[in-house]
């Protein structure tokens, strides 16, 4: 049987960068196609980067004359904070109608989607469960824009799933993440020197680790589980404990007018967007159980989550960067790819992995 | 609480690896740890292996706090003792393993029987109460944290079956919801209308048996005068009333301060339902005769318990 050939949307997102780079391990993954408006930010092998505008009106060429048969849909903006609104729906929304549309057309190949959605399209308030299953309704209507975004993409998520019995349609709900590298809303105020809270609240939070996340993108597509999974660790802890855990003290906002006393922050460079308010009034539970009783075995707890996250970030506070500085260069990445010359395919930079040395 | 014994991975990692791997770990050139490749801790995929979980509190997923439920339990405990004077019957019905649902009635502008049935069973069975409650505490500040802390969960359906049928344990409900403590005194000890048998229907999920129990003494310990339904609706409040406690200790320590009615509490006759767990609906007209049979069976005991009732104060 041949290869997979799979498409990553947000190529140059943190999620597809790291998707693609898993992808490229994998022998039977034959081709990685990924598309963004702009270019990479991280080191790729084999991926080929195809530039789109962001609501990929070449999406449906792409699919056929690559014959697609697996779509990674990462290029979902979940941090309302780092562009305009309109650009967010644009990307989130028109770019999902798009990609499914493609997918869908009259001879597509495409046998297996995954879709990297969010644990807030539960939303959160007092009168929710303290766990949300795959099946919990949201119990109001979604307030902010990026909840409504995410209902709108699941929903044409839903439309695709039912239009197309023949495709694997998997849509992952993730929660918090946190990790060494990702920069969120939550691990900005986590890396002030007091940690925001509500006066008076001190929620149940849950957390993911960032190779927990792309672990899982990576096991649904080779188990091809079709569905609606959760993805968080394991265990709850209040958002005390969280900051107690990274060593900082809390810094209790006023529980009427939140919105308003969080502005200060919000000129510091610190946004806490209102569905990140809402999580720190209510907190917020999934229930993981079913992708782990699909086999998923996760590496860190809620927790441990935690820890990792603020030990990367004494390690980076002590020795500087330890990202990756890469910058994609399109005439040398053509060069190592295409050029009759180049006789190994090595990575473009010299720095290979000191293990794969004889 | 003290750091000490925390575990530091961080230096003992650092010392055995050698300084060509730190050079390749500061330019990010580790591979990362989702890829197939052997992990130096020896993790592997397909192993069960006991994950890392650094916490530091003792906040469970419920958000009960074991420390703050044995301070709150010694400050009631004398309450509990000496100013109620509760006096339990038929304790033995209660089961000492297992799920049950605990329903009982509700009453006292500010409910005095949660706390009584939930310390009484704590102390003299040793078993957590999970006492449900309306979402409204949730949204209160400082209280709705400490209520959490204390034992408290949200009454939603799920969180009663995971308690219920997941982890086998009591969960305390009042059916008449706000109906109950939000009646005035000349309807004391007459019933509210038992929502719309949820409880009963949450139970047959479960597969556990409802234990019925009947409280006297929470309607004299803060009787209801009067209510402003205009003030209600302004406060967001279920009801909003003027106390009979407030009108002798004034509106703030009548606002908390119970009169020392004595409390007595009869746990009844556990109800089966012999119908299959785990199904997707119930018949509604069965939820509702059972709903209607627990609510009759409380009201009688009641009423026989007032009969035999010689003083509000003394029992």
């Amino acid at each position: 049987m041949a290869g997979k050939r799979v498409l990553i949307t947000g190529l140059a997102t943190f999620w597809g960068g790291l998707v693609a780079q898993a992808l490229e391990q994998d022998p039977d993954v034959d081709v990685i196609i990924g598309l963004d408006t702009r270019e990479p930010s991280v080191e790729l092998e084999r991926t080929e980067y195809v530039r789109t505008d962001e609501n990929y009106s070449i999406l449906s060429r792409i699919v056929k004359a690559a014959r697609i048969d697996t779509i990674a849909h990462t290029f979902l903006i979940i941090d309302s904070t780092s562009m305009q609104p309109r650009t967010m729906h644009e990307i989130n929304v028109i770019g999902t109608m798009n990609l499914f549309a493609a997918a869908s057309a009259p001879g597509s190949t495409v046998r297996d989607v995954v879709v990297k959605s969010s644990s807030y399209v539960y939303g959160t308030g007092g009168e929710d469960p303290y766990w949300f299953t795959e099946e919990t309704n949201r119990s109001r209507t979604p307030r902010t824009r990026v909840e409504r975004s995410l209902e709108a993409v699941e929903g044409y998520v839903r439309d695709f799933a039912i239009d197309n019995p023949h495709v694997n349609v998997t849509l992952l709900r993730f929660s918090n993440v946190l990790g060494p590298d990702i920069e969120t809303p939550i691990s900005r105020a986590l890396t002030l020197p007091v940690v925001p809270s509500i006066f008076g609240f001190d929620p149940r939070f849950q957390f993911v680790h960032e190779d927990d996340v792309v672990r899982s993108i990576l096991y649904v597509l080779q188990h091809h589980l079709a569905g609606i999974y959760n993805v968080a660790g394991d265990g709850l802890l209040p958002w005390s404990e969280v900051a107690h855990l990274c060593g900082k003290p809390t810094f209790p906002m006023p529980p009427f007018g939140t919105g308003l006393a969080s502005w200060p922050l919000k000129q510091l460079g610190v946004e806490l967007p209102d569905e990140l308010l809402d999580l720190l009034r209510f907190g917020r539970g999934i229930d993981n159980r079913r992708l782990k009783a699909d086999g998923f075995q996760y590496r860190y707890t809620s927790a441990g989550t935690v820890r990792a996250f603020i030990e990367a970030l004494r390690l980076r506070s002590t020795v500087g960067s330890t990202e990756r500085s890469y910058r994609y260069e399109r005439d040398v990445e053509q060069f190592f790819r295409h050029s009759p010359a180049v006789l190994s395919h090595e990575p473009a930079g010299e720095l290979a992995d000191p293990r794969t040395d004889p | 609480m003290s750091d000490a014994d925390e575990p530091t991975p961080t230096v003992a990692d650092a010392e055995v690896l050698d300084a060509a791997a730190i050079d390749a770990m500061l330019l990010g050139e580790t591979t990362p740890s989702y890829l197939p490749v052997p992990d130096p801790r020896g993790r592997a995929d397909d192993n069960d292996v006991e994950l890392d979980d650094p916490r530091m509190g003792d906040v469970d997923e419920w958000g009960r706090s074991e420390s703050i439920r044995s301070l709150t339990r010694k400050i009631y405990d004398p309450i509990y003792k000496h100013w109620f004077r509760a006096e339990w019957e038929g304790l033995e019905k209660i089961p000492t393993d297992g799920g049950a649902l605990l329903v009982a009635n509700h009453a006292a502008a500010l409910p005095s029987d949660a706390p009584v049935i939930m310390h009484g069973i704590e102390t003299e069975l040793e078993r957590p109460v999970y006492g449900l409650a309306d979402a409204l505490f949730k949204t209160m500040p400082v209280v709705g944290t400490l209520w959490s802390r204390a034992g408290g969960v949200v009454a939603h359906p799920d969180n009663a079956y995971r308690l219920l049928r997941e982890q086998g344990q009591l969960v305390l409900v009042f059916p008449e919801g706000s109906k109950g403590p939000g009646k005035t005194y000349t309807q004391r000890y007459r019933l509210r209308r038992f929502g719309r048998g949820g409880y009963v229907e949450i139970a047959m999920r479960a597969g556990v048996p409802i234990i019925p129990i009947a409280v006297v003494g929470a309607e004299e310990s803060m009787p209801i005068v009067w209510k402003s339904t205009a003030l209600a609706k302004a406060t967001g409040l279920p009801y909003f009333p003027v106390t009979a406690n407030q009108l002798l200790f004034g509106p703030l320590l009548g606002g908390l301060a119970y009169f020392p009615a004595k409390f007595k509490l009869k746990v009844l006759d556990p109800v089966s339902f012999d119908v299959p767990p785990d199904q997707e609906r119930y018949s509604k007209s069965r939820v509702m005769e059972e709903s209607e049979r627990i609510r009759e069976q409380i009201q009688s005991a009641l009423y026989d318990m007032l009969r035999e009732r010689r003083s509000v104060w003394f029992g």
